[in-house]
């Protein structure tokens, strides 16, 4: 116990921010996807510590098995000629470290002032039976939304995604 | 430093360095990249408060983080989708290159 948090948790959320960094930095974008997969895996096992086991593994099948390949995808299709970028930041980067180091002095300054000291509670008893019964009953509502959003995202995605001939039409 | 307040804290350093993504890189993928990371920090946001809140049974936190998770996977690919929509008419992501989107 450091500073009263657990071992467990100082290294993961420092694997989680490390990977995040590194696809802050890294020049090669194939690196940087590599690292993002590293930062979900964190915070798929920073999720578990939560005793939140179904978003961690929600988190680690759509994360990184759907999300991170998605990005790798488009890496590799959208990569030019081989030629690798001269500049990887923008020209106004030092503006938008600035903006970011602003957001997070003042999240972590309203963090340390306004929770006060609450011990943690007991284990949340928690199953995916409870989850799925909420998702059928209560939430059941939300989730054809949701349903509707992503069949209608998927398809909007293959349809801008599309080469131009094969739209048909009149062009 | 409590429990709640250093996973606040790590979620906050997620979040702005997935602004600072966004902000910063040319690559119009790394910035989607950066929402990702911020939509993430935000998600451990909702679940750290769901667990150390007055009723972790109630699991209203955790239904958001779930819904959250999947209109995010669904951001993802239309995002994708739009790069490589223009860089298959443009030939490039370059964020400071994109000007006009129009065909």
């Amino acid at each position: 116990m450091i500073f009263g948090l657990s071992l467990v948790f100082i290294l993961t959320s420092i694997l989680t921010v490390a990977g995040a960094l590194a696809a802050a930095l890294l020049r090669n974008l194939v690196h940087c996807a590599l690292s993002l997969t590293v930062t979900f895996a964190g915070l798929a096992l920073l999720y578990l510590q939560l005793d939140a086991q179904f978003a961690g593994f929600a988190q680690i099948l759509i994360y990184i098995g759907a999300v991170a390949i998605l990005v790798v995808f488009a890496i590799l299709l959208t990569r030019g000629s081989g030629i690798p970028e001269h500049r990887s930041f923008s020209s106004s980067w030092l503006a938008g470290l600035v903006i970011s180091a602003g957001v997070f002095s003042l999240l972590s300054w309203a963090v340390i002032e306004s929770i006060p000291a609450s011990a943690a509670r007991a284990t949340p008893q928690l199953t995916v039976q409870k989850i799925g019964q909420a998702l059928m009953s209560s939430y059941v509502l939300p989730l054809e939304i949701v349903a509707v959003l992503l069949t209608v995202a998927l398809i909007g995605a293959v349809i801008v995604a599309m080469p131009e001939s094969s739209k048909g039409g009149a062009k | 430093m409590t429990p709640l307040a250093a996973f606040l804290i790590v979620a906050a350093l997620v979040f702005a360095i997935g602004l600072a993504i966004s902000l910063t890189r040319r690559n119009a993928i790394l910035v989607l990249i950066g929402i990702e990371l911020m939509l993430n920090a935000a998600n451990l946001n909702l679940i750290a408060f769901w667990r150390f809140g007055p009723h972790p049974e109630a699991l209203t936190g955790m239904m958001f983080a779930i819904f959250s998770i999947a209109v995010a996977a669904a951001e993802a690919a239309v995002g994708l989708g739009l790069a490589i929509a223009y860089h298959r008419s443009k030939k490039t992501t370059d964020l400071d290159a994109m000007t006009r989107m129009k065909g």
